[in-house]
């Protein structure tokens, strides 16, 4: 009896498809988002907040994608797992969103996977870490660099420099630990060995001790794994005591923050990053010229100031959803799904993406930009 | 042997940093070792917001810079604000709970701290703020080590510091009082001393403390709205080791703390740094049982 009830259910769905397809025709796109606005993981969720904000509107006032209007559910995660789970199951079963952008951290991200798979509906996550698509998971998608592919990218540059001798820091946190492992996961492939291997503590105001023992390795470049504000006091003991020795850091120096608060101490200092730190200086044919250039037009008009790298990631959110959505005609979960693992081409902030079935991230390590700060500005190498 | 004694001179010279670092961190420490023990001399409380001080002071001063003022008069005016943060601190909150107990009254510090944290965010913003050091950034070689103005900055500050308050307590009317008020609050109060005032300039010059440590740190570390909860934590730490209340006893604290946490960083990991210094309250604890509520030592006025 249940089985005709099911079938029954079925049938009912089956004859009543296409009238939904028609009521939906006119109604909003709803975008979920949960973002790391407040917390520790402020710096990315606050510029997340404001560019989905900012252009989702833009959107809409360009008459919206497929004739209908994006609606943007938004909720603050607080940098909390717990609270990430949360929001996502009242934006799946309350909220009833089509997809979901958002997720500024690995953990959270991580955290709320398996309910957005319960839901079955595709997301786009703003997470650095390799795990969030390492395994592919069918509905996760990111566009955010893989930590990976900025060790990846460091070291290549070295290994064209003849530079092999790698002294490494590294913070306390998720992303710089993550990093670490990939670099010492990684040195044997580009010929280089790790000669050096310190740490440094959570809100630590000196790192001179470090740079002292990096000194006495003798090494041929020192890779930096982390993010913030230790970036620039690194830069700064760098400076003082071993600054013939090349620096490198990953995207978590890539903010103009960095620049600022090394006090001049950060010239020279390679950084890796994408196209929003040097939108005006790519070359004019560059495929990410045009898309960076408006995207930082269009920002600072808005607020005031430059974009950080960060802000970048939901932006590319946004477009990598609103192109799926065309490509998709509707926002049929599969069909939506589908449509965002076909991606082929599209230029973004972070690098054009190349999705595919084994690769949900669809950015390889050339879609970075490895940059030096010269005369206080990031500037691309080559 | 010229390698050998090559070798040795350079593990002399990585020494002799490990010390420039321990020093310039110790310093620093023992300026949020010393408020806390100013406020804690004149009222037997434990100011929990004393790294919040410190936040107000270093970020007041990148604002006031970035408004325009000349880095001098910014760090000035930082000094003035976070001392009348310090004294508004006192004036609402803790004279208003005074009855309440020496627990309740560390306890609301907490919550002072909390508030300024939250303050801070929405008067100024999430972001890391940093001055520009006050003699520029070109390190002086000792000895095959290298130590930066700045550094020299703080040190040298910290210890004309601890001169000054010295002075104020041993040869001023208002330092005599403030200690007679540490020692035995009631018989201050006998003998006509202001009791209130009192515990105002102690709140003021803790401010004060605060915001020097602040300014002096900012170029080196950066300054956030939660920069505070370390720094106090390890200040909290030096006050500790040395015995709360005591200045020589601030000094040797920050300088053993600052100094154990280079070394620990230089020869083991810095991994441990931060542990070291939470177990040294740990074991000052163990050892004295009744080091922070306990009865603390007072001189003759």
């Amino acid at each position: 009896m249940p089985k005709m009830k099911q079938l029954a259910a079925i049938a009912v769905a089956f004859c009543t498809l296409p009238f939904a397809g028609a009521i939906a025709d006119d109604a909003p796109i709803r975008i979920g988002s949960f973002l790391a606005v407040t917390g520790q993981g402020a710096f990315l969720g606050d510029p997340s907040r404001k560019v989905l904000e900012h252009f989702v509107a833009e959107t809409n006032a360009a008459g919206g994608v497929e004739g209908r209007k994006i609606e943007l559910v938004f909720y603050d995660s607080r940098t909390d797992a717990k609270e990430a789970v949360n929001f996502v199951r009242r934006l799946t079963t309350q909220d009833k969103v089509d997809l979901i952008i958002g997720g500024n951290t690995t953990g959270e991200t991580m955290a709320v996977i398996p309910f957005v798979e319960q839901a079955g509906i595709p997301f786009i996550s703003l997470a650095g870490g390799s795990v969030v698509i390492d395994p592919v998971k069918p509905l996760v998608f990111k566009t955010v660099h893989t930590d990976r592919i900025s060790v990846e990218s460091i070291l290549d540059h070295a290994r064209a420099a003849g530079q092999t001798k790698v002294a490494a820091l590294s913070g306390p946190g998720g992303f710089d630990q993550s990093c670490r492992t990939n670099l010492v996961d990684l040195v044997d492939d580009y010929g280089a060995s790790i000669v050096a291997d310190e740490q440094h503590g959570a809100g630590d105001t000196d790192m001179t001790a470090q740079m002292t023992n990096i000194r006495a390795a003798a090494p041929d470049l020192m890779i930096y794994c982390g993010f913030g504000a230790p970036s620039s006091i690194v830069a700064k003991n760098h400076k003082q005591l071993i600054a013939s020795i090349p620096l490198y850091m990953t995207v978590g120096a890539a903010s103009q923050d960095f620049i600022d608060g090394a006090d001049g101490a950060a010239e020279g200092v390679y950084v890796t990053g994408s196209a929003v730190m040097v939108a005006d200086l790519l070359k004019d044919d560059d495929p990410q010229a045009a898309v960076s250039r408006a995207f930082v037009a269009s920002y600072s008009k808005a607020f005031g100031s430059d974009p950080s790298s960060f802000a970048g990631h939901a932006y590319d959110a946004l477009v990598l959803a609103v192109d799926a959505i065309k490509r998709a005609h509707g926002t049929e979960p599969k069909a939506l799904r589908d449509a965002i693992e076909a991606t082929d081409g599209l230029p973004g902030i972070n690098g054009v993406y190349h999705l595919s079935a084994t690769d949900h991230m669809g950015l390889g390590p050339k879609s970075l930009i490895l940059t030096r700060v010269e005369n206080g500005r990031f500037v691309p190498t080559e | 042997m010229v390698a050998k004694t090559l070798k040795a001179i350079r593990l002399m010279a990585d020494f002799l940093q490990f010390i420039i670092a321990g020093t310039t961190v110790g310093a620093v420490y023992t300026l949020v070792a010393i408020g806390f023990s100013v406020i804690f001399n004149a009222t037997r409380i434990v100011n929990f917001a004393q790294g919040e001080f410190l936040m107000i002071g270093g970020m007041s001063a990148a604002f006031l810079l970035k408004a325009g003022l000349p880095l001098w008069a910014a760090a000035l005016l930082a000094i003035a604000v976070t001392a009348a943060v310090g004294m508004a601190l006192e004036v609402f909150a803790v004279r208003i709970a005074r009855g309440a107990g020496i627990l309740m009254l560390i306890v609301l510090t907490i919550g002072a701290a909390i508030t300024f944290r939250g303050v801070a965010q929405i008067i100024w913003d999430r972001n890391y703020h940093s001055l520009p050091a006050f003699s520029g950034t070109a390190p002086l070689d000792i000895f095959g080590a290298s130590i930066a103005p700045q550094s020299i900055w703080v040190i040298v500050v910290c210890l004309v510091v601890v001169a000054a308050l010295h002075l104020f307590f041993t040869r001023t009317l208002v330092g005599k009082a403030m200690r007679a008020v540490a020692a035995d609050r009631d018989a201050a109060y006998l003998c006509g001393i202001d009791v209130n005032r009192t515990m105002l300039v102690a709140f003021a010059l803790a401010g004060a403390l605060g915001a020097v440590g602040g300014v002096l740190i900012a170029p080196i570390a950066l300054i956030h709205f939660e920069s505070g909860i370390m720094l106090g934590l390890k200040g909290f730490a030096a006050a500790m080791l040395g015995g709360i209340g005591s200045f020589p006893g601030a000094i040797a604290g920050g300088l053993v703390l600052g100094l154990g946490e280079a070394f620990t960083a230089g020869y083991l990991t810095s991994a441990y740094k931060d542990a070291l210094a939470f177990l040294v309250i740990v074991i000052v604890l163990i050892a004295r049982p009744n080091g922070i509520l306990g009865k603390s030592t007072a001189g003759r006025v």
